[in-house]
């Protein structure tokens, strides 16, 4: 097989995406980004910088944030992805989502599921965060519109427990 | 323009074994990519020459890292939030640990590996000036064998490195003796959050009676290569810290580094920022030692 030849062959990818197993025919070096968007109809990670500056295309891959758009798809095979359509339990909004729509956490909404995504993280590897690591967990995240005290307001409302409220 | 994906190659052997073959079989063919965040950047903005790439990310001999008692041996695709959230790295090397903690938010750090930053050779990097403080070694791979090099002989010139073409960074070791030291770093940048650094000092050392027993001092974004300030150290050794002291420290600080005007500072700021930051650091070695 002549190099050109092989460059242009697909491949087979596996992985689970929102609980669910994915097979898709692809070029090793997509971006695990234009897979989701393109191949799985997943449209909530959104395109920002394309760099890995802005975090509008956080998604989780083995329970780690990640930007998808510095994935090369070939290095999620076999792992377990998760994007904002699979954060809420069928109609139950998250309680990160729930918290971002009371405290208004959200404007023009293309940072929205990044921020959301680096929160759930966040919350996963500390559970009581002070703001200040709230703000360090969000730092990869920028939201164009400049919402920040909101989108902080409302994972701290996300933090305290349910019942309190 | 974007890139084409059809245009680009990409294997994952899944064994240290299987990529230094390929390389060996083909050394200036094959790039490889870890974690991404130096490559797909290029890659995404259409600029990234390399057409064949070998992914390290599935590579477990990479990524382990081990303890023993005279050193830790970090693998080479240990990611900056496993260095981070690593207790002997926090104990006992915070400057890596601080500077792991810079480098972009809490997405990149899960992606961006140790080797990958050493192997992308920026003068800018906010974990290089830390590796070469804490006297570094690396071992580079190939089929031929391998070579331990001291990190601060790996970069050559402006993103120029030892790195023959079928050789790989397996780890970087740091000798555990550095626990008894003062230690300080601080990065200037336009920003707390994502910034690359304006300058970035690194620096530890150790003062008894008053005089300085030990001092190691490098910096970012001053040189073409992450710099370690040996003439700077030389003064220091067997003073004792006095603000007499501090126009000479400045006056040999500028003959060793060579910082430039570019798109995030200029030469003249960085001269003094440099300047100010390793007296700043000297203050705290006296406050500290005086403490303990």
């Amino acid at each position: 097989m002549n190099p050109s030849h092989e460059a242009r062959a697909t491949s087979t990818v596996s992985f689970a995406v929102n609980g669910e197993l994915r097979n898709v025919r692809v070029h090793p070096m997509e971006r695990l980004l234009d897979v989701l968007r393109n191949e799985l109809g997943l449209t909530g990670a959104k395109e920002g910088c394309g760099e890995g500056e802005c975090g509008s295309c956080s998604v989780l891959m083995d329970g780690l944030l990640v930007n998808s758009c510095l994935v090369p798809v070939a290095q999620a095979d076999g792992s377990n992805v998760v994007t904002i359509e699979g954060i809420a339990a069928r109609s139950l909004l998250h309680p990160l989502q729930q918290a971002f729509l009371e405290s208004g956490g959200a404007q023009c909404g293309i940072c929205t599921p990044g921020m959301i995504l680096a929160a759930v993280h966040l919350l996963e590897k500390k559970p009581q965060p002070t703001p200040a690591e709230i703000r360090e967990g969000l730092a990869g995240n920028l939201c164009r519109c400049t919402g920040y005290t909101q989108i902080f307001e409302a994972v701290a409302k996300a933090v305290q427990p349910r019942v309190a409220r | 323009m974007r890139a084409d994906p059809t245009d680009y190659k990409l294997v994952s052997p899944g064994s240290l074994q299987g990529v230094l073959s390929l390389l060996s079989a083909e050394p200036k063919r094959w790039l490889p990519i870890a974690g991404g965040t130096d490559v797909m950047v290029l890659y995404s903005a259409g600029k990234l020459p390399n057409r064949n790439l070998v992914n390290l990310w599935n590579v477990p001999e990479l990524r382990q890292l081990e303890v023993f008692p005279d050193r830790i041996r970090i693998g080479a695709t240990c990611t900056y939030s496993s260095l981070r959230n690593h207790a002997i790295v926090s104990r006992e090397f915070p400057l890596l640990a601080t500077a792991a903690s810079w480098t972009g938010g809490i997405a990149n750090q899960n992606r961006g590996t140790l080797g990958g930053n050493i192997a992308n050779a920026s003068p800018a990097a906010d974990s290089l000036p830390a590796l070469l403080v804490y006297d570094a070694e690396l071992t580079l791979v190939s089929l031929r064998g391998e070579r331990r090099v001291p990190y601060r002989e790996f970069h050559t010139g402006y993103k120029k490195t030892v790195l023959a073409p079928d050789e790989l960074i397996r780890d970087i070791s740091l000798p555990r003796r550095f626990s008894g030291y003062v230690t300080y770093t601080r990065k200037v940048g336009a920003r707390n959050a994502q910034a690359i650094s304006k300058v970035c000092l690194a620096a530890l050392g150790r003062i008894a009676n008053g005089v300085i027993q030990d001092v190691h001092l490098a910096l970012g974004s001053v040189a073409p290569i992450p710099l370690r300030l040996t003439e700077t150290e030389q003064l220091l050794i067997a003073k004792k810290i006095h603000s007499s002291l501090f126009g000479t420290v400045r006056r040999t600080l500028i003959q060793e580094i060579r910082p430039i005007d570019d798109i995030r500072s200029t030469a003249r700021y960085r001269t003094a920022v440099a300047g100010n930051l390793v007296v700043e650091f000297l203050g705290k070695l006296t406050a500290e030692s005086a403490r303990s």
